[in-house]
């Protein structure tokens, strides 16, 4: 951490950056502060998705055939850990379009600070969030009797790959927070993560539905992430002869990916846009 | 480099919503802020206020014209125009969970200050703004007054040579306006430039050296809150009478010592009389009431009220206004006003407070 006084516009790209980071961090850090300040709320996000695993695993676990015959809980949780990356889209697209109706925004933008720093500081914010989310629930399912049969290296590639998609969702949110007119196109968009959530492979085979709904579900990102998880975990899960069947690992990279590909850019367009 | 000797120059600024909906565009706006003054933007709703502070203040583009700030290029060098300003107002705020001084620290560190140093400054600002009793207290509780004093200790961090200060005290009450007022002037006493935009005249009359109204998207008028109102003539000597047989005994006394029309209001036994020389006229007609008889209940000699330039200059209300003619006729009855298009402060007494009276 640089305790030097600084002239703020003078300075080589490379103390830009320094700056850059810097400014990110203190903007991680008034979200670190909220978390303290507020700890219902964050720890609300938390447990929620705790509650859709009781819920589906209690409720409806034992109506529901999973596969491997070992229990629903085997095959649900690698779902709903990535139901979970899902969930956190909601979060971060509410804590960009709050800033922005509170005026949190402009303040920043009317200071001489690194304006890609508000984005990065959401960002860096809202993946420690879901690390703390995840880790929650991993510890949730190992006490509800999920274990993962894999090695270590394999569970942490699994974490790897639904922290990758949440990376993916972050871009999604600040750009829906960003160009959202006003709550109700936040409301929208947290009524569709639902059907979003369940049109895929998380509760129930695709194979069960019709023929265009399950291909839709099979090609959701949640989906081929749900099933390259379960593979790495060494759960059981619905496997098939379709070539996103086949291809779930290679596609819960691309998807993150390309979803980050549209969006990262679209997010900046739309920052920068607020000028005009 | 030479010390702009102003520090906020904007010539035939435009912007154009397009008719799309939450900004009043500007027209051809053109403003000259000499340093260490405080300038008044004054004008109702969908004026374009806000919107030529948001131009200024980098966070908008403008369609066309220039503008500088400090010296600096609002449009090419933005960065060096931000480091260079404070922005206080209704869509530049504070976190609301965070504390008073979490806060101001994290506004600190973002002006990049070492941590050392911005928890200093922070507690130095609390201190100044009598905060430091809240200062560990989330924001979002405190009190409007409290609220908008944040606000303007955290445009201060790095002591800024300009300040926009965006309707400081709408929604404010009496007390609380005070509060903001009494902060506004110790920093211009301290040599800070201030462009303050309200569309209450008294605030402007109170606080500015100079005054720019601005009626769809350009400055329409322009002067001290004096010359405005000389501009539009108009000493007046107002009589209050004790009853309607001294309003008939004193209607052509008034139409005699008349610079135009009196006005007579019979059911209130008032009687307005436009007057050229000042204290001369008011003599006058003191003399000439007292030769009558006639024991007014008062009698004033006024400036009109920035209220009545503002009508005056825009046109406004011209027509909707019973008993007035152009030209300054009109008392500050703030009934005559089109209410909701220009606020005339807190309470009635306000119009009052911004005529310059010297009672007999």
């Amino acid at each position: 951490m640089s305790t030097q006084a600084h002239p703020l516009s003078a300075g080589s790209p490379l103390s830009r950056l320094g700056w850059a980071l810097a400014d990110a961090w203190t903007v991680t850090l008034r979200d670190l502060n909220h978390w303290v300040l507020r700890p219902g709320a964050v720890i609300v996000g938390w447990f929620f998705p705790v509650m859709i695993v009781l819920m589906f695993g209690g409720l409806f676990g034992g109506a529901i055939d999973a596969p491997g015959g070992s229990g629903y809980f085997e095959f649900l949780m690698p779902g709903m850990f990535a139901l979970t990356m899902l969930f956190g889209l909601e979060s971060t697209m509410m804590a960009v379009t709050t800033d922005a109706a509170k005026g949190v925004t402009d303040r920043f933008r009317s200071l001489p600070m690194s304006s890609s720093a508000v984005v990065l500081g959401r960002c860096v914010a809202d993946m420690l969030n879901s690390v703390v989310g995840l880790a929650v629930m991993i510890g949730a399912g190992l006490l509800l009797g999920w274990r993962w049969h894999g090695g270590i290296g394999a569970a942490l590639a699994a974490v790897g790959l639904l922290l990758l998609l949440r990376f993916a969702l972050l871009w999604a949110g600040i750009f829906i927070g960003l160009a959202a007119s006003g709550p109700e196109t936040v409301t929208a968009v947290q009524i569709l993560v639902w059907p979003v959530g369940f049109l895929s492979n998380v509760f129930v085979d695709p194979a069960t539905m019709s023929p265009w709904l399950g291909a839709i579900a099979a090609w959701n990102p949640l989906s081929v992430t749900a099933s390259a998880v379960r593979e790495l975990f060494g759960n059981p899960g619905y496997g098939g002869e379709s070539w996103i069947a086949q291809n779930a690992a290679l596609m819960s990279v691309a998807w993150p990916v390309l979803i980050t590909a549209v969006f990262l850019p679209l997010s900046v367009r739309t920052f920068r846009k607020l000028k005009s | 480099m030479n010390e702009p000797e102003s520090a906020i120059t904007a010539q035939g600024v435009r912007k154009n919503y397009g008719g799309q909906a939450g900004g009043a565009g500007l027209n051809g706006f053109d403003l000259r802020v000499p340093a260490g003054s405080v300038c008044g933007l004054l004008g109702p709703n969908g004026a374009g206020k806000t919107t030529a502070v948001r131009i200024l203040s980098t966070l908008l583009d403008m369609d066309a014209g220039r503008a500088s700030v400090a010296g600096f290029d609002v449009r090419t060098q933005g960065r060096r125009v931000r480091e260079r300003i404070g922005l206080v107002g209704q869509y530049a705020a504070v976190d609301e969970i965070l504390t008073g001084r979490q806060n101001l620290v994290m506004f600190g560190r973002l002006n990049h200050l070492p941590v050392a140093a911005a928890r200093r400054r922070a507690d130095e600002l609390l201190e100044r703004f009598s905060l430091t009793e809240a200062a560990g207290r989330p924001a979002g509780g405190y009190s409007g007054g409290m609220r908008r004093r944040l606000d303007l200790a955290a445009s201060l961090i790095v002591s800024p040579p300009v300040l926009f200060v965006d309707e400081p005290t709408t929604g404010l009450d009496p007390a609380a306006r005070q509060e903001v007022w009494t902060a506004v002037r110790e920093l211009v006493d301290a040599g800070t430039t201030v462009l303050l935009t309200t569309q209450y005249l008294e605030e402007a009359d109170r606080l500015a050296d100079r005054i720019c109204m601005l009626g769809a998207g350009r400055v329409v008028a322009e002067g001290s809150p004096d010359e405005l109102k000389s501009a539009i003539g108009g000493d007046r000597v107002d009589l209050v009478l004790s009853g309607p047989a001294d309003v008939e005994a004193a209607r052509p006394i008034a139409a005699r010592l008349a610079a135009g029309e009196p006005l007579v209001e019979a059911p209130a036994r008032r009687i307005g009389i436009p007057v050229a020389e000042r204290t001369r006229a008011l003599i006058q007609v003191a003399t000439a009431l007292n030769e009558a008889g006639i024991e007014p209940e008062d009698i004033v000699l006024r400036r009109p009220t920035l209220d009545e330039v503002f009508l005056h200059l825009t046109g406004e209300g011209a027509g909707e206004a019973h008993g007035r003619e152009p030209g300054g006729g009109a008392r500050a009855s703030t009934a005559t006003a089109p209410a909701g298009r220009v606020k005339t402060g807190a309470s009635a007494t306000a119009g009052s407070d911004n005529a310059t009276e010297e009672s007999v």
